[in-house]
């Protein structure tokens, strides 16, 4: 469809992200573990700037870092770069087949009344055609924003999947001082950049997860003494205690149209799903089994819940229909699959699975049953999926320090995120922004 | 919190008063040196009872929430003191190793808590003075991925 939209018109990408404060520094560096084995060559030029001083951000490289990260593209290196054209029409087709290059963006950032505005070309180099113009533009702080959205432009134009560089994440963060140990709830862009503190807690914070409009989070914290369900505004930081149980209150997450939330409370004796509506208050409980019964996840229509529950002697997951309240049973392989998320399009589960005593993600097709392990790393838990469900990203250990790690779901393409203060856990895969 | 302890303490500081007693208690396992140290309370507890403090962790195995029947003797001891016990609860914290998953963990560490309670209960303790809550994997006692420091974190704290 982008392809269509390959014209010279010029398409204009308004920009809605939220205006972010700068100032943090990066505080995950993204370390690429592997890439497909055929990556599409690929050159971003550098871009022109056709204002004053220097821009306190290099768009083309970050444009490029993207690229690279997803594993299906191998930038050109500006060593490598024969001449460094600024548009569509200064591009040699016969300098860029040479290298072997098969796309060269090239672009022109402008000042703007209150910002920047970036128009790029992407140039198919054997096809000899240019595929599109498009422009985007943002505010002043808006610099590294311009560049993820390039990015989702070009990657969706060749790959025909829409691109996802332009989300974020929120992690929990854990730093010891003193051996006293605080939480941090932390927002930041997908590549690790702009990480900025969602909220400090003394006491523990756990799965937190995204409303679908992406404004919210709901989270887990014991700083009441006992877990808590809370949901905060990310713009406003305003924030309501929306349980208070005796027992668990854990595992909230979101309904795909965001008036409900499921969650786990014990307050009957042992934990049961349950589902919140949010406008009424009114708790619905879903689950009746003596066993453990956690950790649900919606599927994308709302119709029913993937959950784990140990109610046939080890942790694995079920599907329950909210209609009829029928539970069955998902996964077989394996004597421990458990916190199921479901890919965007409804048809796989991932998984955290115990093969051969280690901890690993697994995915699984829901109509086949089939599973495969993605990961090979140590301890590997809390996968969440990108809103294109190309990816996910999850929780690992490198050392005795906690790390965040991305996989494809075809494993080909893998890549970490270590933290550079801190051990960080739990990763939320933001939806879309728009 | 540390009921069961302090009941003791509070009994060793009343004999040690006279020959000076500070409140310092070096016994503390490491979870609970975050908390300050609570002031002894003097009960009227039969001055006959032994004023040692007992252990007050009991661990388990993994994936596990049976009680050890060496954990048995010891909360037998506890439920022996607890019975006599009249004003305040006491907490009982369900922990989990770092295996497996945070939320399933902390429905482990419940369920560790559980078992420790019914079995308290069962021995005639109150269970209105009973608070059970789990912190799952989030509070471990002990960093490290051994085998000792995980055997260390599978625990119910009785405060």
């Amino acid at each position: 469809m982008i392809k269509k939209l390959a014209t010279l018109l010029p398409v204009l990408v308004a920009l809605v992200a939220a205006s972010l404060s700068l100032g943090a520094r990066a505080q995950l560096v993204v370390d690429i573990t592997s890439g497909i084995d055929d990556p599409t060559p690929i050159a971003v030029s550098p871009f022109s700037w056709s204002g004053t001083g220097v821009l306190p951000e290099d768009i083309s490289d970050i444009v490029a870092a993207d690229l690279r990260r997803s594993g299906l593209f191998a930038p050109v290196p500006k060593e490598d770069m024969l001449s460094f054209p600024k548009s569509a029409d200064e591009v040699s087709f016969r300098d860029w087949r040479v290298l072997g290059t098969e796309y060269v963006v090239t672009g022109r950032i402008e000042p703007q009344a209150a910002g920047y505005l970036l128009t790029f070309d992407l140039v198919n180099i054997f096809g000899q055609n240019k595929m599109f113009t498009k422009q985007v533009s943002g505010g002043s702080r808006q610099l590294r924003d311009i560049a993820h959205r390039a990015a989702d432009e070009i990657f969706e134009a060749i790959t025909g999947i829409r691109g996802a560089f332009s989300t974020q994440m929120i992690y929990v963060q854990q730093n010891t001082r003193g051996g006293q140990p605080s939480y941090a709830l932390m927002q930041a862009d997908i590549d690790g950049a702009r990480a900025r503190e969602v909220r400090r807690f003394s006491a523990p914070v756990m799965s937190p997860m995204w409303s679908p409009d992406g404004q919210e989070v709901a989270y887990v914290s014991f700083e009441t003494g006992r877990p808590a369900i809370f949901r905060e505004n990310l713009r406003t930081g305003a924030r309501q205690q929306l349980t208070n149980f005796k027992g668990l209150n854990s595992s909230p997450t979101w309904s795909p149209d965001g008036s409900k939330l499921a969650m786990v409370l014990s307050k009957d004796g042992n934990p049961e799903i349950y589902v919140l509506d949010l406008s009424s208050g009114k708790f619905t409980r879903m689950t009746r089994h003596f066993s453990i019964d956690t950790e649900p996840n919606w599927m994308p229509d709302g119709k029913s819940l993937v959950f784990t529950s140990d109610r046939g002697g080890k942790p694995q997951i079920y599907q329950l229909t909210l209609a009829t309240g029928q539970v069955d049973r998902l996964t077989f392989d394996g004597d421990y699959n458990a916190r199921p998320r479901v890919s965007p399009d409804g048809k796989t589960l991932v998984m955290v699975h115990r093969n051969r005593g280690v901890f690993t993600i697994a995915t699984m097709d829901i109509n086949t049953g089939r599973m495969r392990v993605l990961t090979e790393t140590r301890l590997d838990e809390s996968p969440s999926i990108a809103p294109n469900g190309a990816m996910l990203m999850y929780a690992t250990k490198r050392g005795d320090k906690g790390i965040l790690a991305a996989v494809s779901l075809d494993a080909g393409v893998k890549y970490s995120l270590p933290s550079q203060s801190g051990d960080v856990r739990e990763p939320a895969w933001s939806p879309y922004f728009d | 919190m540390l009921k069961s302890v302090k009941t003791g303490l509070g009994l060793a500081c009343v004999l040690a008063v006279m020959a000076g007693c500070s409140s310092t208690d070096t016994e503390d396992t490491a979870q609970e040196v975050a908390q300050p140290t609570p002031p002894p309370v003097v009960e009227e507890a039969p001055a006959a009872e032994t004023a040692v403090p007992l252990d007050n962790v009991v661990y388990f195995d993994f994936d596990q929430s049976l009680l050890k029947p060496s954990t048995r003797e010891l909360l037998i001891q506890h439920a022996d003191r607890m019975r006599g016990n009249t004003s305040g609860t006491v907490r009982l914290e369900g922990h989990a190793d770092e295996l497996g998953t945070r939320e399933y963990n902390l429905a482990l560490g419940e369920r560790r808590a559980n078992a420790v309670r019914d079995f308290l209960v069962l021995q005639g303790v109150d269970p209105s003075t009973l608070e059970v809550i789990s912190y799952g994997e989030e509070r471990p006692a002990q960093t490290g991925s051994s085998e000792s420091s995980r055997a260390m974190n599978r625990r119910v704290v009785i405060n």
